[in-house]
């Protein structure tokens, strides 16, 4: 899996690659915490998901506890680009229900 | 279609599930089930792998993990088995959103509940655990078996 971390404003934009489960969910809890600790100017996260070709309970909980974290800050969570295979489990974990989704960077962009 | 069957042990080491849900994945696909099954199928599995490792050997200890794949019938078996700390209360366990951990959202059984037909869990502590999954392609339901 890799994970490629981008600015726009106070916008950390996340793009991820690969496989998100219980080997692989810590490598990106790990990133983004500490990118969030090193800048408290970050207010959202917008996770790019099209090129995640696998997601379990493991991947969904490493979300929840980014939705966590971008929360304390006020800020929100948006997922881009979610490949349908993905939405499915959003929708049946209750994911979609806390964070936005949104076609592009830019529709998320523009959004926050 | 023949009966045909594969067994693979493997250390409980959280690299090897991404390998088990190839591995059940390609043995899978010798029945006629679609991609969204496939699909249904690679996460029933990374989860009951995943609990064999988080649940069965915690702390990062280092046990065996059992994986058992038959076709019969036309119908897929998958038995993952633990040798590990085992589950003292099943109901517990199976309770959807129950978990010890803030980064997890006890959904694992849930999501072998929802994406297999059938999910047997069996579990006595101390010994270890041991999950049947069995899952029958849609497109075959309603036509019985075809057994040569």
């Amino acid at each position: 899996m890799t994970i490629d971390l981008t600015r726009a404003g106070c916008i950390l934009v996340v793009k991820v690659q690969g496989e998100l489960d219980l080997s692989t969910s810590p490598v990106f809890r790990d990133k983004i915490e500490t990118e969030l600790a090193r800048d408290e100017n970050i207010r959202h996260l917008v996770l790019d998901l099209k090129d995640v070709s696998f997601i379990d309970s493991s991947g969904l909980g490493a979300v929840l506890g980014r939705f966590k974290s971008i929360s304390q800050r006020g800020g929100k969570l948006v997922g881009v680009e979610v490949p349908p295979h993905l939405e499915k489990l959003f929708a049946l974990s209750g994911l979609l229900k806390i964070m936005i989704i949104c076609p592009t960077v830019e529709d998320a962009l523009n959004t926050l | 279609m023949k009966t045909n069957y594969f067994q693979v042990k493997f250390p409980s080491l959280p690299e090897n599930i991404s390998l088990s849900r190839v591995i059940v994945a390609s043995f899978a696909a010798q029945l006629d089930f679609t991609l969204n099954e496939l699909e249904e199928i690679r996460v029933a599995v990374s989860e009951a792998v995943s609990n064999c490792i988080i649940h069965g050997y915690p702390e990062n200890r280092e046990g065996e993990i059992s994986l058992e794949l038959t076709i019969d019938n036309g119908i897929l078996d998958i038995v993952v088995v633990d040798y590990g700390r085992g589950i003292a209360d099943l109901d517990l366990a199976k309770t959807p959103a129950y978990s010890t951990d803030p980064e997890r959202m006890g959904l694992g059984l849930v999501f072998m509940e929802s994406f297999m037909d059938e999910m047997i869990l069996e579990s006595e502590p101390g010994k270890g655990t041991r999950v049947v999954m069995r899952k029958k392609p849609e497109r075959g339901k309603g036509h019985g078996g075809n057994r040569e």
